[in-house]
């Protein structure tokens, strides 16, 4: 596959690579090269074994079959050894990891010679450290306070920390996890911009992303992984959106399309409502959401989304400011009468809180009803009521399980989206809380989630869709607001929005609407 | 009022509380380290025991003194080890291993004990450390009775809270140490051993919560007796938590103690005649409560504490 002209330069070699987790195989039969300068963009959709590969690459994990080659200065390819992050670091690769890992309570300074140094040593050279460090930062431009402790940065530079971390110990191969996951539209740019110059200077990185857009901007070749298996690897320059697509889910893609929506009255009201503290604290946020309209919330995580859901879930009480739900005045109201007031709750975590994981299927589906009269008499719970209706929500919701008996924790993470659909979308509520409905869901589960929403607000329910992918906020929803540091800006049409309004207010810049 | 003021302008008490504290300062150092790495060693009050009853045992079958020390860590050391294998690459529940080494170590220090000696009524002695005059510092007035005029082992207690102090903040070793107790993944992707570094850490810890036990049995009373740690081993968890995992703090929780301890039994020969004895007892612990309640809720502890790391996995 590898030009051959470019063959001479290859730095690092996947040969064959194929790695198992039980019955699941994660990477099969991978082989990859890739050259001295070059920026490769392994792309796939969530599970398809990409964050697997680089795992390997890096030691965390290590190959059923295949090998790792990579080449050290002056010499060919040599073998890498398998299973240790010691010895990867050791040949060159640096990896940014989706989730950072870092030392909150140390300085980025300590952060990044920690582990370069003889831990028998009595005394830590702080100072060479610090020279060689702000010289990359001048050549790199990633800057950073390197005093500052980690828990005191932003997202934006404890990225630029980890980078800096593989760039001191002079990394020839940079590996990134998703990258831009957490950084607004801006930041990215900024982030590839870096990335450039740092692969113009002769640094080989490989990012990992499903962000199509982003593939086509940034990279000089792309990978395509499905299934474990590499199914593509050309240059970008070959690429256009669709192909792309189309290599990473196997199939021709439909979306989802919006109709227009036809909003009613006001149905859930948020009045300069303040609560929490912290990074992740509401700050007089007003909110308006109509019957039959979708209200996109947008942001980069942490600025006060998860908040946001407590609040109108009834899982925090306000510090101050008032929710009234269909008039009714609801704050303060807890999270059982907020269900029963007509409230669906797709949480954030689904995993975590959207289910109990031990419980069975049926079990899961009646959670929230459980006082209902069709589930309960006397105070006994009815189970043969409760897993008639679980076989219909299985069949109506195609929730894909071994039956209504088995654990929920068995199923795949679209299969438990599914549970929580079910439950909460089929008592017809009034208002749907949809909070990161499609995080970490393949794009047939996703497309799912996506009808569901469009239906509840086509018989008239109010959905609050909390995202952070632009795309689906920009698909769905008929009015997007942006949080920032806990702040809601105005809902403005989406008509009258474009990526770049939105990224700015993603970054606390209230520009208007162009 | 006049007599608490006596107590209090006395050298002797101030010698008293420096003395009481030292067990402590050896076990609030050793809990410290082992939280610091994310380890809770459950397994102090058991350590205390093994070191105190190992420590007396080198010496009376012969040892040297400094021998005897050097024992008594060496058991500390061991029960350390049996520690961090349960929980560190086996990932068990701290608080559960802890609590089981704390049984095992303290049953089998009695057993030993038992079997050397089956039927002695009063506990042999031994020749213990004796109070150390450092030339000049001990005569100053007042403050080289209070302070100068300690045991050798309470000097090495003083000793290792800047030693520890030193390590965690200013070398390679410490900054491991620390980055393994707030994310393990930081440590990990700088290619170096979780693991190794956590056991090592735990491994170290004990040795050094044993020194707190060895001071008893070697240096406060000159023999060993059933029942002699009396919940020392738990004050230092509690203290670790007030001194927010630093050695510094750690230090003055530890003489506060000492002092609030030392205090209680001279107030007791002043007012006991109308106050209860047991009172004065609660003393210390009542006021180490409220000391916990005012400082902990503020408390920055390690974030890995508790939390067990397997390799790839996350």
């Amino acid at each position: 596959m590898t030009d051959p002209i470019q063959a001479a330069e290859t730095v690092l070699r996947l040969d064959g690579i194929t790695k198992r987790f039980g019955d699941l195989t994660a990477n099969c039969d991978v082989s990859l090269d890739l050259a001295r300068g070059e920026i490769l963009a392994l792309l796939g959709e969530n599970g398809a074994g990409k964050t697997t590969l680089m795992n390997i690459l890096f030691g965390h994990y290590v190959a059923d079959e295949g090998q790792v080659y990579i080449a050290s200065p002056g010499t060919g390819l040599s073998e890498l050894e398998a299973g240790s992050p010691h010895a990867a670091l050791e040949a060159g690769i640096g990896m940014v990891h989706q989730h950072f890992t870092l030392a909150e309570n140390l300085s980025a300074l300590d952060n990044i010679v920690l582990g370069t140094e003889n831990l028998s040593a009595l005394t830590s050279a702080r100072k060479p450290a610090r020279q060689k460090l702000e010289d990359l930062i001048a050549r790199s431009g990633l800057s950073v306070p390197l005093d500052a402790r980690i828990s005191q940065l932003s997202v934006g530079e404890k990225q630029r920390v980890e980078i800096l971390k593989a760039l001191y110990r002079d990394a020839r191969v940079l590996v990134l996890d998703e990258p831009t996951a957490v950084l607004t539209p801006q930041e990215s740019d900024t982030l590839f911009a870096t990335l450039k110059k740092l692969a113009d200077d002769g640094l080989a990185i490989i990012f990992i992303s499903h962000k199509l857009a982003e593939v086509i901007a940034s990279s000089h070749r792309v990978a395509v992984l499905r299934g474990g298996r590499k199914v593509a690897d050309l240059p970008t320059a070959d690429c256009d959106l669709r192909k792309l697509a189309e290599l990473m889910v196997g199939h021709e893609i439909v979306e989802t399309v919006r109709s227009k929506g036809s909003p009613g009255a006001p149905l859930l009201a948020l009045n300069a409502v303040s609560a929490g503290e912290g990074r992740d604290a509401l700050h007089e946020v007003d909110l308006t959401l109509n019957s039959g309209e979708i209200l996109g919330i947008a942001g980069v995580s942490g600025n006060g989304q998860t908040m946001l859901a407590r609040v109108i879930s009834g899982l925090q009480v306000p510090a101050s400011g008032t929710m009234t739900l269909a008039g009714n005045d609801e704050t303060g109201a807890n999270a059982r009468k907020m269900i029963d007031e007509g409230l669906a709750r797709i949480p954030e975590d689904r995993h975590h809180d959207g289910i109990v994981g031990a419980m069975s299927v049926s079990e899961n589906l009646a959670i929230e009803s459980i006082r209902k009269p069709q589930n309960q008499r006397f105070g006994l719970l009815r189970f043969s009521a409760m897993r008639e209706t679980a076989r219909r929500l299985i069949e109506t919701y195609d929730i894909r399980c071994q039956g209504e008996d088995s654990p929920a924790r068995l199923l795949s993470g679209g299969n438990i989206q599914k549970i929580v659909l079910a439950r909460t979308l089929d008592p017809e509520p009034q208002v749907v809380l949809a909070a990161q409905p499609s995080r970490g869901l393949d794009v047939g589960a996703t497309s799912d989630v996506h009808k569901r929403l469009l239906a509840a607000r086509d018989r008239g329910a109010g959905v609050i869709l909390i995202s952070e992918d632009l795309d689906e906020l920009m698909r769905l929803s008929d009015r997007i607001a942006v949080i920032h540091r806990g702040r809601l800006s105005a809902a403005d049409p989406t008509e009258a929005l474009d990526r770049g309004t939105l990224g700015l207010r993603m970054a606390g810049q209230s520009g208007e609407a162009a | 009022m006049i007599e608490i003021i006596e107590i209090l302008l006395s050298a002797n008490f101030w010698a008293a509380a420096l003395r009481i504290a030292t067990p402590l300062i050896f076990g609030v150092i050793g809990a410290l380290i082992c939280e610091r790495a994310g380890v809770l060693n459950l397994g102090i009050e058991g350590i205390f025991t093994a070191g105190a009853m190992a420590g007396w045992m080198a010496v009376w079958l012969g040892a040297g003194l400094w021998g005897g020390v050097l024992v008594a860590a060496g058991a500390g050391a061991l029960f350390g080890l049996i520690h961090a294998i349960l929980t560190v690459p086996l990932g068990l529940s701290q608080h559960v291993s802890g609590i089981g080494v704390t049984l095992f170590a303290t049953s089998l220090s009695y057993f030993i004990y038992r079997t050397a000696l089956p039927d002695v009524s009063s506990p042999p002695r031994i020749d213990a450390f004796q109070p150390l005059d450092i030339p000049v510092l001990s005569e100053l007035p007042f403050i080289g009775p209070a302070l100068f005029q300690q045991t050798p082992l309470t000097f090495l207690a003083l000793f290792l809270v800047l030693a520890t102090a030193y390590v965690l903040y200013r070398t390679p070793l410490g900054l491991a140490i620390q980055a393994v107790g707030d994310n393990p993944a930081a440590v990990e992707s700088q290619g170096l051993s979780v693991y190794a570094i956590r056991m090592g850490t735990v491994v170290a810890g004990s040795a050094i919560m044993a020194l707190g036990g060895a001071f008893l049995t070697m240096s406060a009373f000159d023999a060993f007796f059933f029942g002699m740690v009396n919940g020392r081993g738990w004050i230092c968890i509690a203290l670790t938590v007030f001194a927010s995992w630093r050695p510094g703090k750690a230090l003055v929780g530890a003489l506060l103690f000492g002092a609030f301890d030392a205090f209680q039994v001279r107030l007791q020969t002043e007012v006991g005649s109308f106050i209860p004895g047991q009172v004065f007892l609660m003393m210390p612990y009542i006021l180490s409560i409220a000391a916990l309640i005012v400082v902990a809720r503020r408390a920055d502890y390690p974030r890995a504490l508790l939390v067990p790391y397997f390799r790839g996995q996350r």
